[in-house]
């Protein structure tokens, strides 16, 4: 006899009651995660992947409700299951890591305590048993000091730490079933690949199944034996992840795969896919395919029939469990109709961008930066948020931003735009004239010059006002007034895809593509020579994402505008920017043309940085960095990375502080290894 | 405005807010048209039925000079409901207005105004009102006043609080970075987006202003007679109560009412707001 699956979802529906209507999130669910196997649950928000999730442990929200269906974890039906009961599986089948370890620690209770009490609960022990358990599941999360970090508070504690911690508790129990919910997705890109090789690591120690849900296909793909792709709360398809992400027979899963920028691709190689349309509420499609008003393969079956799921025999060899699909057309799927035609003279028009970019010129910048600095004060010690920066930009072209949390990326876009004062000897020329420290000191016409399009569109955009009022107000900057003002305002919401319906909507109503859309018109209604855009895709799905670099592309085809582009995604930073400065506790680093960054000579930090892109070829051999980020409070002596760089040489890296030396071709590298040397991997 | 229209359904099936507005609505239709509704004159002494029992002519009796009880409660809701609302009006507009400027701009002027806004806090305000109005003297205009500056501080504090959140979202930034003035941002900007705290903090202190305004009358330093207000006619019969009860007890219920009333109202709103 096979032993029983450690979670098996049958024909599962659930539906959340909104006011009084009852709205169906998950229909005809079903899945199998067999012992040991790692399963990915994968889509884009508001597809119903946490749902799933809180379904499987019965912890659905007050309003939600399992209407039809089966759950088993470990052969146990768990609707079936008295209270007691669940919390026996609670406590002792079953653990979730959820998305935010901030959130998922008591932040007034230490790290020891919290962790010693799932001991205590789990298996009865006490007092110094449970803490030694406590400090041998710390350590094999590989958290380098478990005594130190027991006595801490979870607030000191940097993200990927807290998340190792709560990996910890939840491995604490030895539980069948772990469930995953996007548990890197707040984390930066060198933390996120450490926390997956813990995880991957553990899993060949444990043993446990898991269910691990994400909206990174990248992530899914390495982590995952076999995956499910979620759309409007039904599983559009599902089979072994090698196969389904190599040959996807769903057309939303052609979709989503067309839709991220794969590493490597640059925008002179095109626009980017999306997927039309928007995702439809919950609940309101019946009688048809889910997917229908947004494929390029529908036809009139699709309108009219519920497509079954089906079975796929493409399976490989090896693979159990098999493939399915809901499609009528499963061999369509990867002649779904491209949507990407990109205009031949927006492309030439960045083509020129790019070359320009990667030759020397003698023509003035657009802006140039000198001896910029920020030291904030905490607690009466000097905090450098920015350490003496220098660059410049020139016209038409995008500088990309890269650096982790705590690298004063965002810091030096608000120094900028005058929204933080700068300490004083900086410098910020704009065209030639020298900004005012202050942005209320600024002309008109250095406030119309000089824009930024946010991260958070729900911040950015005031919920009290119209999305006419909100890019109207930024017109008067222009001195329009009527007719004149209206047209303008139709022509800037028409150049950023708004029709005239979404004029009179508050941000409210829009989805986060919208808003960030009305974000974008906002900093170009007044012409701009410069956008500083920071993270603003970060917030967003991958098929909105692509979306809004398009249109980026496209606006700066047209108006031949700067960008300053701020992400901690470096195929996205790849994909958008002509040159790109990679950023470390407020140092630059490493500066020059995209392909030079990207194909090295490296700095030491930027190796890692790429490495640690779960897409990169480099992955396999990643270089791992050691230690925690040092708190700009105490920067490191010498080099700030030295630290923590895999190829320190000796006492000069931290005495002497490497100048920005030139490696050819406009780009520079801040370390003692010369640039030839740097070449060589190591 | 599908939102508006869902939180007015909720709102037609919040069983607190009908109470409430029913309760309300009866003491303005007695304030607004009171004349009209009183079964005797609620001025005419008649000192020859003085503090009569309640009865089938006189239904909450009569005072010591013969007034009917029932008549002086209906026009008694007229002053208060003048007073109370119009000085909460005063106290949410100047406390709003003051909030917001300490909140956007914060520096020395926040760190001044705040201390001042505690210290006033750690003073019994009935005390300070007392004093003001002594000063001033009394009269209806005075009581607003008095009881609108008072208020201002306590919703100055609340409404403070919610503009430290808005200043940091990055709508101000961006109206700062067309450059739009402060006095802009604050009114044009923040101010809609507090204004819905400032409006349930507004139902909050009338509740409280109603309570204020009926102590104050019940010292002498509220409403003045010959006004049939309930505070003033406790206080003229509180020393019969043990006898003459319904002297004191049809005002005093009604004080209550209104009170309970709004404050129904308050929590109504709240719980559709926030929903």
């Amino acid at each position: 006899m096979t032993p029983q699956p450690a979670l098996k979802v049958e024909h599962l529906d659930v539906v959340y009651r909104v006011g009084r209507q009852e709205r169906r999130v998950l229909s005809d669910l079903s899945f199998t995660i067999r012992r040991g196997e790692s399963y990915g649950l994968v889509g884009e928000s508001g597809c119903g992947k946490s749902t799933a999730a809180f379904a499987a442990i019965r912890y659905l929200a007050r309003n939600g409700r399992v209407s039809g269906g089966r759950i088993l974890v470990d052969g146990r039906d768990l609707m079936a299951l008295s209270a007691a009961e669940l919390r026996t599986l609670r406590t002792q089948s079953v653990s979730m890591v959820y998305q935010d370890p901030g959130r998922a620690l008591n932040p007034t209770i230490r790290i020891g305590r919290q962790m010693t009490e799932v001991f205590e609960v789990a298996e009865g022990l006490k007092g110094k048993q449970a803490h030694e358990r406590a400090a041998q599941m710390l350590a094999r999360v590989q958290i380098p000091s478990p005594e130190r970090v027991m006595a801490n508070y979870p607030h000191e504690l940097s993200g990927g730490m807290q998340q190792r911690v709560v990996i910890a508790m939840a491995l604490s129990i030895n539980p069948a079933l772990l469930i995953l919910d996007e548990p890197t997705t707040g984390l930066d890109a060198t933390v996120e690949a450490e926390v997956l090789d813990l995880v991957s690591r553990l899993r060949g120690e444990f043993n446990n199944s898991i269910l691990f849900i994400s909206h990174s296909l990248p992530v899914i793909a390495r982590m995952c034996d076999r995956v499910g792709v979620l759309y409007a709360g039904e599983l559009v398809e599902e089979g072994p992840a090698a196969s389904v992400f190599a040959d996807p027979r769903h057309p939303y899963t052609v979709g989503l795969l067309r839709c991220v920028p794969s590493y490597g691709r640059r925008k002179s190689h095109g626009r980017l896919e999306t997927i039309p349309g928007f995702l439809p509420a919950p609940g309101s499609i019946t009688g048809r395919c889910v997917f229908v008003e947004r494929c390029g393969n529908a036809t009139e079956r699709c309108r009219s029939e519920v497509p079954p799921r089906i079975e796929l025999d493409g399976a490989r060899e090896g693979d159990a469990g098999g493939r399915s699909t809901r499609c009528f057309y499963p061999e369509r799927a990867p002649d779904l109709p491209h949507t990407a035609q990109a205009p031949a003279q927006a492309l030439a028009a960045v083509a020129a961008v790019a070359a320009a970019s990667a030759a020397p010129r003698a023509a003035q910048p657009l802006l140039r930066v000198r001896a910029l600095s920020k030291t904030y004060q905490v607690a009466g010690k000097p905090f450098h948020a920015v350490n003496n920066m220098d660059f410049e930009l020139w016209a038409g072209e995008t500088l990309g931003l890269v650096g982790e949390s705590g690298s004063g990326k965002s810091s030096l876009a608000k120094l900028l735009l005058g929204l933080s004062i700068p300490d004083p000897g900086g410098r910020v020329e704009l065209g030639g004239e020298t900004l005012a420290a202050d942005t209320a000191a600024r002309t008109a016409a250095q406030h119309k010059a000089l824009q930024i399009v946010f991260q958070n569109p729900g911040s950015a955009l005031n919920r009290s006002q119209t999305v006419r009022r909100l890019i109207g107000r930024s017109l008067r900057l222009v001195g329009l007034s009527g007719r004149a003002r209206e047209t303008r305002l139709l022509e800037l919401a028409a150049s950023v895809r708004l029709t005239a319906r979404h004029l009179e909507e508050k941000p409210r109503q829009l989805s986060g593509g919208l808003k960030q859309r009305v974000g974008i018109a906002r900093a170009f209604a007044g012409g701009p020579a410069l956008v500083v855009c920071d993270e603003p895709t970060s917030a967003l799905d991958v098929s909105v994402q692509s979306a809004i670099l398009n249109l980026l592309v496209d606006l700066q085809a047209e108006q031949q505008v700067s960008y300053i582009f701020i992400s901690h995604d470096l195929n996205v930073v790849h994909y958008l920017s002509d040159r790109i400065a990679v950023l470390y506790l407020g140092r630059l680093l490493e500066i020059g043309p995209s392909e030079a960054v990207f194909s090295g000579p490296h700095h030491p930090y930027t190796a890692a940085l790429l490495s640690a892109n779960p897409a990169a070829a480099t992955h396999a051999n990643r270089i791992r960095l050691q230690g925690e980020l040092p708190s700009a409070l105490n920067l490191p002596s010498g080099c700030v990375f030295q630290t923590r760089c895999p190829r320190k040489i000796g006492r000069i890296c931290e005495d002497q502080e490497p100048a920005l030396l030139d490696a050819g071709l406009r780009h520079a590298i801040r370390c003692h290894i010369p640039a030839a040397e740097l070449t060589r991997a190591p | 405005m599908s939102v508006v229209s869902e939180r007015l359904r909720a709102a037609a099936h919040s069983a607190t807010l009908i109470t409430g507005l029913a309760i309300l609505t009866f003491w303005i239709v007695c304030a607004l048209f009171g004349s009209a509704m009183t079964p005797f004159d609620p001025y005419a002494d008649n000192l020859l039925s003085t503090l009569a029992s309640p009865s089938t002519a006189h239904w909450f009796g009569t005072d010591q000079l013969g007034r009917d009880i029932l008549s002086r409660v209906i026009m008694g809701a007229r002053d208060i409901l003048i007073v109370a609302p119009l000085a909460t009006l005063l106290g949410t507009v100047l406390g709003t207005a003051l909030g917001l400027c300490i909140g956007y701009l914060r520096g020395a002027l926040d760190d001044v105004v705040s201390r001042v806004i505690e210290a006033i806090q750690a003073l019994p305000l009935i005390i300070v009102a007392l004093m003001a109005l002594a000063a001033v003297g009394t009269s209806n205009a005075t009581v607003v006043l008095v009881i609108g500056f008072v208020f201002t501080p306590l919703i100055a504090r609340t409404v403070r609080a919610a503009v430290l959140i808005e200043r940091d979202q990055d709508y101000v930034a961006a109206a700062r970075l067309r450059g739009d003035g402060r006095l802009t941002i604050m009114f044009v900007e923040i101010l809609p987006n507090v204004l819905p705290l400032a409006l349930v903090e507004m139902t909050v202190r009338l509740g409280y202003a109603i309570f204020f305004v009926a102590s104050l009358s019940f010292l002498g330093f509220g409403i003045q007679p010959p006004s049939a207000d309930w505070g003033i006619a406790i206080a003229e019969n509180y020393s019969l109560i043990g006898s003459y009860w319904w002297t004191v007890l049809f005002d005093a219920a009604a004080t209550a009412s209104l009170v309970i009333g709004v404050n129904l109202v308050t929590d109504g709103l709240k719980s559709v707001v926030d929903a």
